[in-house]
């Protein structure tokens, strides 16, 4: 059942040796466990948080493209007047359907592909704490996205906002499958969010090498961790509105019937009350991953480590108290209105201070341009934008005035595309050696930057004008005899945004053509320690191998990689680094001294049936209740195969006697 | 996997609460709580004001004496009370600011 | 497995290169299990809330006020009171590695989380019959989602303390036995702490 490494001379010392597999003679399930180590059957089954990493990654990248393309459709329909290309009604899905993807089925796993590979390298963790729990929540996260998008060949996708607004969802006005699709969707996703929010989080607080105490965490993965607390909590308000959303519209509850006395703004203020902490938890991870960058490519510390991880901290916390600020139009009273609009002013502070701090960090610094820096500059201005127009909506008379127009949405994407998006690139080019062991292209990684920073700005920029010219949000065709004259004329900054948005389709065509290009075969293997990094996961190898850590890293200072590599000769308050060791001596150093018995878990087929049940089910919630029991009788077989099958391999699992088959495929 | 192998051997019961006995006594108490909380509900009349401040107060009582001593929360970790006090503040605090944003007290 | 026994006591020899002792000593099981159960007082916060804003929105005849029957209620919030003490006893017995008390605590505690739940299927049938259908009215609908998801959890509750019970007598139990029991345990104080609440809020309270 464990993978064991056999740490003797030959395999732990084998620069990239493949782990042996030990077979359990007998097992707790009917199947005896998967324990393949290659092929397409160690991804299906694997438990491994950096195989896992990997695939939320690939299946992120596969979604932003599908919601790229939904994107494109809209600036298409708009960029000119009476737009043809899509009907009001493919319209509505467009939207919905480009938010909900990008949201939830790209930014959020994107971050978590990041949060998987990367927390338990910077904490010197060999796994997460529940590497079942771990592969379950990716399985779940794909099918749920998968039943979402089935919708779109199952009778038409969901049509109602990304905030898919009651009384509207209702079966009146919404009568296809779309939204039911949706929250079914959503639900599913919601689960793999709380699981790995779970997850996560004892892994954080548990699972940390010797001596790293809290405050010498890397900030990533403090900023993970404010997320997934942000998750654990905001994901269960969500769940409740979903359910009632299904029972409203599949079995006739009333929630949200207007005719039975209902009152509409229940929908809204449990959509906000999960939606507003939904805001940080999409874009703490880049802030997180900003702040590895920035002292790398500065060579600096992080300046006021402490801070950054409390305005986090607060950002998270304060998060809680903001959400009806997305409802300053739908007539709270006046004592609401100026509650919130003071505490979402408030909020601008912690940001604020993220913002000096990365500034001053860059103070003085010996800064390397490279294309990580790039686009970790590029949050802080673009962010930034996006931050001061969001200040703008904190007062409530100005937000009223620009409520459900186009600066709102000019407003959402710096902060999700500048903030959120920009960051996970940077995080995307500065682990790539990390992950797959070679450099992504430097020169086309800059044509990639410069084209989406120009085709960002040249696509949101111009909508702040054409929103406070008026033009609504979600409007399928705006006319000629509308749009104003001169330089807010809105039909020329509705091409300029279309213009813009395939500026940076480009961008990103280029990013996957880095790819392509940086992974040919006789492209050079990327250095162990390409930027001169400073936290933990760089003291393994590249990719690292599969039990991370050959020796347990014993962790002294912040920044432990660093101070490995560099001693401090300056006397007092006066630092002056010495290089000590190059990363391939420090690497050599555990591989040398590495320990003798590795025990990782086994791989299990029990994660994937059990998120495959769940999209069962929701088919049956749409279609046929039987189904639905037969999705039940599917989970349930796979908790009892889960719940039986042991924690940890038994005795017998270890050390297997030479000469066996074991034997041979560690030394093969 | 690893999860379960680091809890610790010494699994006496100071550790662990109270004893057996404690436990019954404790039952007994929140059967007479629920008692007199049915007895408000019929001498809401007679009780006036004090009707719901003490149908609360005997609530919380009951909701804290499971949660301190049957669920352990008094003798074990601060680390568990935080992650749960986190999770009912959150919740206590947003769905009372959303009931009153609904005019839920006013009445 | 017939090698659990030999697994577990063998356990202390593995830890030592193991290196699985977590940060801060504590159990990964139960720092989750809290986590989740924190997560679940959003879930029910949010349901509990919609009910309150719901509860006065009905017929004139269907309301709160009309339809509960408190000295059955009662009777069943007891019964699942108690069967927090079994439950607490249960934990107590595997603590001392008493296997035959835990199963016996476990069943009766099972037994009477079913006894609760069939209490609340007579009462969704009373009422049902006295005309307050899922659809009928806001009141109607927020209260059977609330107190019915609810059920459901002491349902699961219930289901998983038999499997419990089944497993420890097939000595089938991956991992700390005495941990598995108090991590049940945990989760049905839970679904107990919740009816605490609905009782008086949802009950006692005239809407």
């Amino acid at each position: 059942m464990a993978i064991i490494e056999r740490p003797s001379d030959t395999v732990a010392l084998a620069p990239s040796g493949a782990p042996a597999v030990a077979t359990p003679d007998t097992s707790y399930g009917v199947f005896r466990r998967p324990v393949h180590t290659t092929g397409w059957k160690s991804w299906l089954f694997t438990i491994d948080h950096k195989k896992l990493g990997i695939m939320y990654g690939v299946t992120a990248m596969v979604f932003f493209i599908i919601g790229g393309v939904e994107a494109l459709l809209i600036r298409l329909q708009l960029a000119g007047p009476n737009g043809t290309v899509l009907n009001a009604d493919q319209y509505n899905q467009m939207f919905t359907m480009h938010a909900t993807t990008m949201v939830f089925l790209f930014v959020m796993p994107m971050a978590a592909a990041f949060a998987n590979y990367m927390v338990p390298l910077q904490i010197g963790a060999r796994d997460v704490a529940f590497p079942r729990i771990n592969a379950f929540g990716y399985w779940a996260y794909l099918f749920g996205g998968l039943l979402l998008n089935s919708s779109w060949f199952l009778g038409g996708a969901a049509d109602g906002g990304w905030f898919m607004y009651a009384p509207n969802s209702s079966v009146v006005f919404s009568p296809t499958n779309g939204v039911d699709f949706w929250g079914l969707g959503l639900q599913i996703t919601g689960i793999a969010s709380l699981t790995g929010a779970i997850n996560l989080i004892v892994t954080v607080i548990n699972m940390r090498a010797p001596g790293m105490s809290l405050m010498k965490m890397p900030i990533f993965t403090w900023m993970v961790m404010v997320v997934q607390f942000l998750l654990l909590f905001a994901m269960p308000v969500i769940t409740v509105a979903l359910f009632m959303l299904m029972f409203q519209r599949s079995f006739d509850a009333t929630f949200f019937s207007v005719e039975a006395g209902a009152d509409p703004l229940l929908w809204q203020h449990l959509f906000w009350i999960f939606g507003h902490p939904e805001v940080y938890i999409i874009v703490l991870p880049s802030f997180g991953i900003v702040s590895e960058i920035l002292p790398v490519f500065s060579k600096k510390p992080l300046f006021g480590y402490p801070l950054v991880v409390f305005s986090g901290a607060a950002i998270g916390l304060v998060g809680w108290g903001v959400w009806a600020h997305h409802m300053f139009a739908s007539g709270l009273g006046p004592i609401s209105v100026a509650v919130f609009s003071v505490a979402t002013m408030a909020i601008a502070i912690p940001t604020g201070v993220k913002i000096v701090n990365w500034t001053l960090t860059m103070w003085g610094g010996k800064i390397a341009f490279t294309v990580p820096m790039l686009y970790a500059v590029g949050v802080i201005v673009q962010f930034t934008i996006g931050g001061l127009s969001g200040v703008t909506h904190s007062v409530a008379p100005s937000d009223t005035q620009q409520t459900d127009t186009y600066y709102i949405v000019a407003h959402f994407h710096y902060v999700i595309f500048g903030g959120a998006v920009l960051g996970l690139f940077a995080g995307l080019y500065y682990w790539w050696p990390k992950m797959f062991g070679k450099m992504l292209n430097e020169r086309l990684g800059k044509w990639n930057f410069w084209l989406t920073i120009v085709g960002m700005n040249l696509t949101f920029g111009p909508m702040h004008v054409i929103g406070l010219q008026g033009q609504p949000r979600r409007m399928y065709v705006w006319t000629e005899n509308r749009a104003g004259e001169g330089f807010f004329n809105i039909g020329f900054w509705n091409l300029m945004a279309t213009i813009g948005s395939f500026v940076l389709t480009l961008g990103v065509l280029v990013f996957l053509i880095n790819i392509y290009v940086s992974h040919r075969k006789g492209t050079e293997k990327a250095p162990l320690d390409p930027w001169d990094a400073r936290s933990l996961e760089w003291i393994t190898a590249n990719p690292p191998k599969e039990h991370n850590f050959d020796r347990l890293p014993t962790v002294g200072h912040l920044d432990e990689f660093f101070h490995r590599k560099y001693e401090d000769r300056g006397e007092g308050e006066r630092h002056d680094y010495h290089q000590v060791a190059t990363a391939e001596e420090i690497l050599a150093a555990e591989e040398a001294s590495a320990d003798k018995h590795i025990h990782l878990p086994s791989p299990s087929y029990w994660p994937i049936l059990l998120a495959f049940s769940l999209p069962i089910m929701g088919y049956g919630v749409i279609y046929n209740l039987y189904l639905l029991a037969g999705g039940a009788l599917l989970a349930l077989v796979s908790m009892y195969g889960w719940g039986m099958e042991p924690h940890t391999a038994p005795s017998d699992d270890y050390d297997p006697p030479k000469g066996t088959e074991l034997e041979v495929a560690a030394h093969g | 996997m690893s999860s379960a192998t680091d809890t610790h051997s010494e699994h006496d019961t100071e550790s662990h609460g109270l004893s057996d006995l404690g436990y019954i006594k404790i039952a007994i108490f929140l059967a007479v709580i629920t008692a007199v909380e049915v007895v408000f509900s019929y001498t809401q009349e007679q009780l006036g004001a004090a009707f719901l401040p003490g149908l609360l107060i005997l609530m919380g009582v009951k909701f804290f004496m499971v949660l301190l001593y049957f669920m352990h929360l008094k003798f074990d970790s601060k680390l568990f009370s935080l992650m749960f006090y986190i999770g009912m503040g959150l919740a206590v605090g947003c769905y009372a600011v959303f009931l009153a944003t609904m005019h839920f007290f006013h009445s | 497995m017939a090698d659990t026994a030999v697994h577990d006591d063998t356990h202390a020899a593995h830890d030592d290169h193991a290196a699985h002792h977590t940060s801060t000593g504590l159990s990964n099981n139960k720092l989750a299990m809290w986590m989740f159960l924190g997560s679940e007082c959003l879930l029910f916060g949010g349901l509990i809330s919609t009910y309150m804003l719901y509860r006065g929105r009905h017929s004139a005849n269907l309301g709160p006020d009309q339809v509960w029957d408190i000295p059955f209620t009662s009777a069943s919030s007891f019964v699942l009171l108690m069967s927090s003490l079994t439950m607490v006893l249960a934990v107590s017995s595997a603590h001392r590695k008493d296997d035959r008390n835990t199963k016996v605590w476990l069943s009766v505690t099972a037994l009477l989380g079913a006894l609760f739940v069939a209490g609340q299927v007579y009462e969704f049938t009373t009422f049902y019959r006295e005309g307050l259908g899922f659809t009928t009215s806001l009141f109607s609908s927020s209260f059977y989602t609330l107190t019915g998801f609810h059920g459901v959890h002491v349902t699961v509750g219930i289901i998983m303390l038999m499997s419990l019970s089944g497993m420890i007598s097939r000595n089938k139990v991956p991992g700390d036995k005495a941990e598995t029991v108090e991590l049940f345990g945990l989760y049905w104080h839970f679904v107990d702490v919740v009816w605490i609440l609905i009782f008086t809020l949802v009950y006692l309270i005239p809407a």
